[in-house]
């Protein structure tokens, strides 16, 4: 993705940044390919999607949060949004989930100048999972609420997925028997089975305990390798460990700091010394 | 604890209770046509088995037929409530007003709307059931996890399937609460239609037993309602469990 790429994208986008104005998703028209290779990165740009923010605004009770901030997600690439409770930054992922209204004069604009409606996977903190449902059957959760047929092709995929994330022979159980962590990963393998450009992620590995969270990251940066991913944190080392680009937002009204971009490929080390020092700027731009 | 333990504790509680029975029988000396004691009473079942029976079966078709309309009605208006705005604006009113007036008041209404038979009894039931059926199915559907309907959002889910997949089933541990009351209040339906005009049912038979001095005869019929409304609770608890069994009880089971 380059700048003329950008720029291309600000012609072609009179693209709406309102999600519910756009609520009947192109059907697949961009031809998105139904199944990839797991883990392997997309070599066309067919898949890759790059998203700008700009211009955002968010007042909350009065107290302006941030305005005119902007953010960029590389295609392909994941980005990490660090920063401070309240500073904002779930309300931004929530307005490219389509989840929250953007203020004006909010804008999103997507590479390929279609609307991200029906385009994003979205992982939370909390599992979501349905506990009445097998853990097969949540993962195969956006079929069912789409009302599609589900195919033994798609159970067959869903149950790959669930094996990828290391829970193969799990299917038929019910959530409630699983660990955290192993529900966690049934979470995952549900936002990689929407196979969606854009993978929205809320703290997702927070609620874990720490040797759980490490194992966790290595299995989402594994397994998202090659997607565009916007990951909301408050932890640095995880940060570093999976994230491609690292952003710290910080003050009031709030801004996005210039990337960060830590050496190697996710899944880095933890105890890699060149990460221990990135780590010490990252929370020196937070602390700022 | 043994598997017979619930039980020993039910028959310990109900000996209990006949031996206070028996007690207040013996330490007033009323009279047999005033209060019956429990033999007297074991006595009077036995002699009647066949009329208590089929006095027995309408009271409980009533109850059952009742307990069908007013599910049914209560979790449609349940459903729409939850689904459409409008219907909460217009529906919620006149359920409050359904509440607010009691059966007492409608049930001789409804004998002369609908008649002698079975009718106007299925009606009442149907009536007290509907209220409780239908909040708490509505609250649970209210209550759904803000996070599951986030998830569905982005899924791309039509708002029919997002309470299809999701507010429905999350809504079943409410609704079956509610049915449990309903199960519990649907024999005062049926017995109240019963009274007002009727001729068969428990309550026709309690009224006639009454007027003629049978008091053996009346507390059998009142326990014959009460074994209904007891095995009706049980059964409806039953089915509960079995439904959402995926529940975690947070409740310790024994303490």
């Amino acid at each position: 993705m380059t700048q003329t790429d950008l720029d291309q994208t600000d012609r072609v986008a009179g693209v709406s940044s309102n999600p519910s104005s756009a609520s009947a998703s192109p059907p697949s028209a961009n031809g998105q390919p139904q199944a990839r290779p797991a883990g392997q990165t997309p070599a066309g740009q067919t898949m890759s999607l790059a998203v700008r923010v700009t211009s955002a605004r968010l007042t909350y009770g009065g107290t302006c949060l941030f305005s005119d901030l902007s953010l960029t997600l590389e295609a392909g690439l994941t980005t990490c949004l660090l920063g401070p409770s309240g500073v904002g930054k779930t309300t931004l992922l929530r307005v490219l989930a389509g989840l929250a209204e953007p203020e004006a004069p909010t804008r999103v604009e997507t590479s390929d100048g279609l609307p991200l409606a029906g385009r994003v996977a979205y992982m939370a903190q909390q599992d979501l999972l349905l506990p009445w449902l097998s853990v097969l059957d949540n993962v195969l959760l956006g079929d069912r609420l789409r009302r599609t047929r589900i195919t033994p092709e798609q159970a067959a995929r869903a149950a790959a997925l669930l094996e990828r994330v290391g829970l193969a022979g799990r299917e038929a159980d019910r959530p409630a028997t699983l660990s955290g962590g192993q529900r966690q990963r049934v979470a995952l393998a549900r936002t990689l089975m929407e196979d969606k450009p854009l993978v929205l992620m809320d703290e997702p590995f927070s609620a874990l305990d720490a040797l759980t969270r490490l194992r966790l990251q290595d299995t989402a940066a594994e397994t998202l390798a090659g997607r565009t991913v916007l990951m909301v944190t408050h932890d640095p080392l995880e940060a570093l460990r999976i994230g491609d680009r690292l952003h710290v937002m910080t003050g009031r009204p709030a801004s996005v700091g210039p990337a960060l971009t830590p050496p190697g490929r996710a899944p880095r080390r933890a105890d890699d010394a060149s990460l221990l020092a990135l780590q010490a700027e990252l929370l020196r731009r937070l602390d700022a | 604890m043994s598997a017979l333990a619930p039980l020993g504790r039910t028959l310990v509680t109900l000996a209990a209770l006949l031996g206070a029975w028996q007690a207040v029988v013996w330490a007033t000396a009323a009279p047999r046509y005033l209060l019956p004691g429990p033999l007297a009473v074991a006595e009077a079942m036995q002699r009647q088995a066949a009329v208590l029976a089929s006095h027995g079966l309408t009271t409980l078709t009533e109850i059952l037929l009742g307990l069908i309309g007013g599910v049914l009605l209560g979790g449609i208006s349940a459903l729409s409530l939850a689904r459409f705005r409008t219907a909460r604006r217009w529906l919620m009113p006149v359920l409050v007003v359904s509440q607010a007036i009691p059966v007492f008041a409608l049930a001789p209404l409804l004998v002369l709307w609908l008649g002698y038979g079975m009718l106007s009894k299925v009606a009442m039931a149907i009536l007290i059931i509907y209220f409780p059926v239908t909040t708490a199915l509505f609250d649970g559907l209210r209550r759904t996890e803000p996070g599951w309907l986030d998830l569905a959002r982005t899924m791309g889910a039509t708002p029919a399937a997002t309470l299809w997949v999701i507010r429905l089933p999350a809504a079943q541990p409410a609704f079956w609460s509610g049915l449990r009351v309903a199960a519990a209040v649907a024999p005062i339906g049926a017995v109240i239609g019963e009274w007002v005009g009727s001729s068969s049912g428990l309550g026709y038979l309690m009224l006639h037993a009454n007027a003629r001095m049978q008091i053996d005869l009346l507390f059998a019929a009142v326990l014959v309602l009460g074994l209904f409304a007891v095995t009706l609770y049980a059964a409806v608890d039953a089915l509960a469990r079995r439904a959402t069994a995926w529940q975690v009880e947070t409740q310790p089971s024994d303490d």
